[in-house]
């Protein structure tokens, strides 16, 4: 949109990669004379607002640098030696595909940092908290940034150990054990990952993304694709997470803290449809086109899976806590997001891209608004809240509640907001899968996703009955409404969920001439 | 010095021409700069000792120093070789023959165990200065006479060089580990540790005879192409003699099945001189294992070959297993499960050495990448260890509770080691070294053993990471509040318990700590520094 030279793009990708891990280290060492502000605590805090605050201003200005002209060549890309010995490089670059996962982090990062500043969640000091947020948040934007087999297992790993101590330090109950089921499943998957990811490196003699998938698999043999996207698909599996890989999920997002729960679930599943998207469907795909008809199938029991729990978890006296709910919701939102991508088509991925970044949107809106309630309430616990006829959400506290149902209609896919487009375009990419893929197998698929939308609609609705309506109980002491910095911290995602709802093309625009261009390979 | 042996190397070249007398046909050159590095160890080592004998008592901490100061010219020696292309002790008749050979390979490995050796000449220092029981003199005599031998070693050529270098760096190891007077735990690790490794001397001197009754020659390189021409009916001997060999050598690794006595030695010596075997006689099995494997016997690949891929295989997996099965709150825990963690990591090590067996690539610069991570994270993990035991001696693991309340510097170090150990970011070093590995094995068609080491390092982050989350805990006996209540749990306003005060960190074990953090990280940034040895034939 705007002309930014090139080395200046440059400059800011790496700073956003990078900045965040400086960051990191600064927020360790003592408030220079001057910053101290009124606390140390509160001087960090805001140390962490002001870092995520440079790199979300460093992200949007690089998307108005952006050639929106051209989104399927990499831009603003920077290609060093790291080390030679094993032809690892440090190669940085955005196009489409990225872009808006990157910018969604860095939002995301800085609302956490924001909405910490004023409710810091409870447990040691915030100093350590800061420094671990910050370096989760580098870990995943260098994920998204990165073009080279390696790095991308590096970054990967990266956001690891940040994620287990902010869950195993400033979680609820049961945090050690959700930490540790959190890392052994992701270190598990992850390790299968990088053997699938060192087979393509060693076979195809570069761990370079781009010039992997401009080869588009023409250089690999096809046993040792399917053996790859095998490894591969695996470690990015645990992490989307699909079923039936997924249950560290509801664990660790019951026991995280709210901006754990938000980032989990808004920015860290993404790293494996990302993964799925940039390295299996470009780089293998004879071998992702062995097992698209599985990935699909198991990502529609996800759908059906999760939706089911979540009608459990929603029923009156299952003791259901908000948190596992959406939890189990994200596990369907997902298998739409699997199902998009083994459909193999322009359609379908662009689905599943468009359908990661409302997920990210709605389901980060949805973590903060049950993390106010679990604040408001001292508890998650669905029974508890509702009582006999319901929490009267409506009633005690309108804009809370106003807000909890636009979340809810938002995540079961209400035409004109984001949640629909990603959904209907994943269905229609199975409608229609790529040549060699069993139509009539697709097509079931489609049906038992459609099935899986109707129960996402049933068990949101009732959520929003029993949290939002009933009468009010004489007893209840008052329940504060929507707060200052709970309304900064939440109105750029509804209002983002909204613009994307109603012109969805600002996003398929990016995305629709990299995946056409990942899809066909070197060939266009 | 420098310049004598330049003189001697100008003399010797200038005698090759045809005009040789008789005197010097038999006796054989010495290029003394390229034996400088071990060489210098030794007289150190001689000098020590005969110092010991006229230094008075309150005069014995200059001996570590000396010994320290002997070790960081050792290694200031190896610069001038660093062009790798010295040999020396060539066969008059044949120079491509020679018993000593500073190449990459040598250089490296000796690089790391005199690195080591200093490491631990540091830890030693305050050890010593502490225990009573342990006499000055002897120690850094041993510790530096066994260094010298490990030095030789890499460097090594034949059969009968490797085993007496082997032999050399063994035989004070033994008495270092028991010699912590009337202390009855030292002296049944140290007698386990002779035993085990006596026998696998003895074993490894039979597969060195039959090898040599098979070939008629000591030299590795004329051994491997003799052995490819060997005559049927003693062809069975050489293949005996290849087993025994590697036999000894595994032994000497520590690799599964031979591993039983490495726990309890660990436990029983002297904790410098177990950081010492760790690092150091684990180098210097595996610089054995490598040349009698890759150098002498590449045409028996496919006979050791499999045999290592195994016992890779075994090793990896005891002892991670083992090491997940530490409690935390028995006496010596930690040290424990640093010694089975580094029974895992034999593992890794041997990972490479199989491979080399499937590719004409050569495969066992991982190895010694590899090794030098370890080395380096291996060492700096035993001087927190050392940091810790000065206030809590039992070497618990639970004693590391809470450590970054008390001392947040060495905590963060330990950390930091221990997720290098386990190959993950912020330990880069770690992580790049065992995609080194894996590499390795996926390059070689290993793909089972990938698959096994990828098992085993899940296994091996548990532990890991189960003591990394230890440090950061809120310590023992402070109020369950603090830990939920925000705010900084500074050590200061230390919760009601009594917290023990942090001892001061002596000048050497800070040092040591300093050294192997700064080295990490630095390699984390330039993973190229040690990964460069992956690549390349190290044999040149």
């Amino acid at each position: 949109m705007i002309d930014i030279s090139e080395s200046v793009m440059q400059f800011l990708l790496a700073l956003i990669v990078a900045g965040p891990l400086v960051g990191a280290a600064a927020a360790l060492l003592p408030a220079p004379p001057g910053l101290k502000g009124k606390s140390p605590d509160q001087a960090v805090l805001r140390h962490g607002i002001v870092v995520t605050g440079a790199v979300l201003l460093a992200a949007i200005v690089l998307v108005l640098g952006f050639d929106h002209s051209r989104p399927a060549r990499m831009q603003a890309t920077t290609n060093l030696h790291w080390i030679p010995a094993l032809d690892i490089r440090i190669h940085l670059g955005v196009d489409g595909i990225s872009l808006p996962l990157l910018v969604l982090t860095a939002l995301l990062t800085f609302l956490c940092a924001l909405y910490s500043y004023f409710k810091m969640p409870a447990g040691p000091s915030p100093k350590a908290f800061v420094a671990l947020l910050l370096v989760l948040e580098s870990g995943t934007l260098a994920t998204f940034a990165v073009l080279d087999l390696i790095l991308f297992f590096l970054a990967f790993e990266m956001v690891l150990i940040p994620m287990y101590f902010l869950i195993a330090r400033w979680g609820g109950a049961q945090r050690t054990r959700a930490a540790w089921k959190f890392i052994l499943y992701t270190l598990l998957g992850s390790v299968v990952m990088l053997l699938g990811l060192l087979l393509i490196g060693l076979k195809s003699g570069t761990f370079d993304m781009v010039a992997l998938a401009t080869d588009n698999g023409r250089g690999l043999t096809t046993s040792v694709q399917v053996t790859a996207v095998l490894a591969i698909a695996a470690g990015l599996a645990v992490k989307t997470p699909m079923w039936p890989l997924h249950s560290w999920l509801p664990d660790a997002h019951t026991a995280a803290p709210t901006v754990g729960s938000v980032l989990l679930a808004g920015v860290l599943l993404k790293m494996g449809t990302y993964g799925f998207v940039r390295i299996a469907l470009p780089i293998a795909p004879e071998g992702m086109h062995t097992f698209a008809p599985y990935l699909a199938a198991f990502a529609v029991v996800g759908i059906v899976y999760g939706s089911l729990a979540c009608l459990s978890l929603a029923r009156k006296g299952n003791n259901g806590d908000l948190k596992r709910l959406i939890a189990y919701s994200s596990v369907g939102h997902m298998g739409f997001v699997l199902l998009g991508i083994a459909s193999m088509t322009p359609t379908g991925v662009n689905g599943a891209l468009f359908a990661n970044i409302a997920h990210g949107l709605i389901t980060g809106l949805l973590f903060f608004l049950v993390g106010a309630l679990k604040d408001r309430y001292g508890t998650a616990d669905l029974d508890t809240l509702a009582g006999a006829t319901g929490a009267a959400l409506y009633g005690s506290a309108p804009r809370f509640g106003a807000l909890l149902a636009f979340g809810a209609v938002a995540s079961l896919g209400l035409p004109g907001l984001a949640g629909f487009w990603g959904e209907m375009l994943t269905m229609f990419g199975a409608f229609d899968p790529a040549e060699g893929l069993s139509r009539p197998a697709f097509l079931t698929f489609m049906a038992v996703a459609g099935f899986g939308t109707l129960l996402t609609a049933a068990y949101l609705l009732i959520v929003v009955r029993r949290v939002c309506m009933g009468q009010r109980r004489a007893n209840a002491g008052p329940v504060a409404d929507v707060q200052g910095y709970e309304f900064a911290a939440w109105t750029p995602l509804v209002a983002l969920t909204v613009l994307a709802g109603l012109w969805p093309a600002v996003l398929l625009g990016l995305t629709d001439p990299a995946v056409q261009k990942l899809l066909a390979g070197g060939k266009s | 010095m420098t310049v004598a042996a330049e003189a001697v190397t100008v003399a010797v070249t200038g005698a090759t021409g045809p005009a040789r007398t008789a005197a010097e046909s038999v006796v054989q050159s010495i290029d003394w700069l390229a034996i400088l590095p071990p060489v210098v160890v030794a007289a150190v080592a001689l000098l020590v000792l005969v110092a010991d004998l006229f230094v008075r008592e309150s005069r014995k901490h200059l001996l570590g120093l000396a010994s320290v100061a002997g070790l960081v010219v050792a290694l200031l020696a190896l610069i001038p070789l660093r062009k790798g292309d010295r040999t020396t002790f060539c066969l008059v008749d044949d120079a491509t023959a020679c018993s000593y050979t500073a190449d990459h390979f040598a250089l490296a490995v000796q690089a790391l165990v005199l690195g080591g050796a200093l490491l631990t000449a540091l830890l030693s220092i305050t050890a010593a200065k502490d225990d009573t029981r342990i006499p000055a003199g002897e120690y850094w005599f041993l510790l530096l006479s066994s260094a010298a031998g490990a030095a030789l070693l890499p460097a090594s050529r034949d059969l009968a060089t490797l085993v007496v270098a082997l032999e050399v760096a063994s035989l004070p190891a033994f008495a270092l580990v028991g010699l912590r007077r009337g202390d009855k735990r030292s002296s049944e690790a140290a007698l386990k540790f002779f035993l085990s490794s006596v026998t696998a001397t003895a074993v490894m001197l039979l597969g060195v005879s039959f090898v040599y009754a098979t070939t008629g020659t000591m030299h590795l390189t004329e051994i491997a192409t003799r052995l490819d021409d060997v005559p049927a009916q003693l062809d069975t001997l050489a293949q005996a003699g290849v087993a025994l060999t590697l036999v000894g050598f595994a032994f000497k690794t520590a690799a599964a099945p031979f591993h039983f006595w490495v726990p309890d030695t660990y436990v029983g010596a002297p904790l410098p001189v177990a950081a010492y075997l760790s690092v150091v006689g684990k180098a210097v099995g595996f610089s054995g294992l490598i040349l009698v494997t890759v150098v002498a016997f590449p045409s028996y690949a496919d006979v050791w070959g499999p045999a290592l891929a195994v016992l890779a295989a075994l090793t990896m997996t005891v002892g991670n297993v083992a090491a997940l099965r530490q409690s935390a709150t028995r006496a010596r825990g930690a040290i424990r499960l640093l010694a089975w963690s580094s029974v895992g990591q034999a593992g890794y090590l041997l990972v490479p050495i199989a491979a080399a067996a499937y590719t004409s690539d050569t495969q066992i610069g991982s190895t010694v990448a590899y090794a030098l991570m370890y080395a380096v994270v291996n060492l700096g993990a035993f001087a927190v260890a050392a940091v810790v035991a000065r206030t809590r001696p039992l070497h618990r693991l639970a004693d590391y509770r809470g450590l970054y309340a008390t001392n947040p510097l060495a905590a963060l170090a330990l950390g930091f080691f221990l997720l290098c150990l386990a190959g993950l970011p912020p330990g880069i070093i770690g992580l790049f070294a065992k995609v080194a590995v894996f590499s390795a094995a996926v390059d070689a068609g290993l793909g089972w053993l990938a698959v096994v080491m990828a098992v085993n390092v899940v296994i091996a982050l548990f532990y890991y990471l189960q003591w990394t989350a230890l440090l950061f805990r809120t310590p023992d006996g402070a109020p369950a509040s603090q830990e939920s209540a925000a705010g900084t749990p500074a050590p200061a306003e230390g919760g009601g318990a009594p917290r023990r005060p942090a001892l001061p960190v002596p000048v050497p074990l800070a040092l040591a700590i300093v050294l192997t953090f700064a080295a990490g990280i630095v390699l984390s940034g330039v993973p190229q520094l040690i990964l460069r040895f992956a690549t390349g034939n190290l044999f040149q």
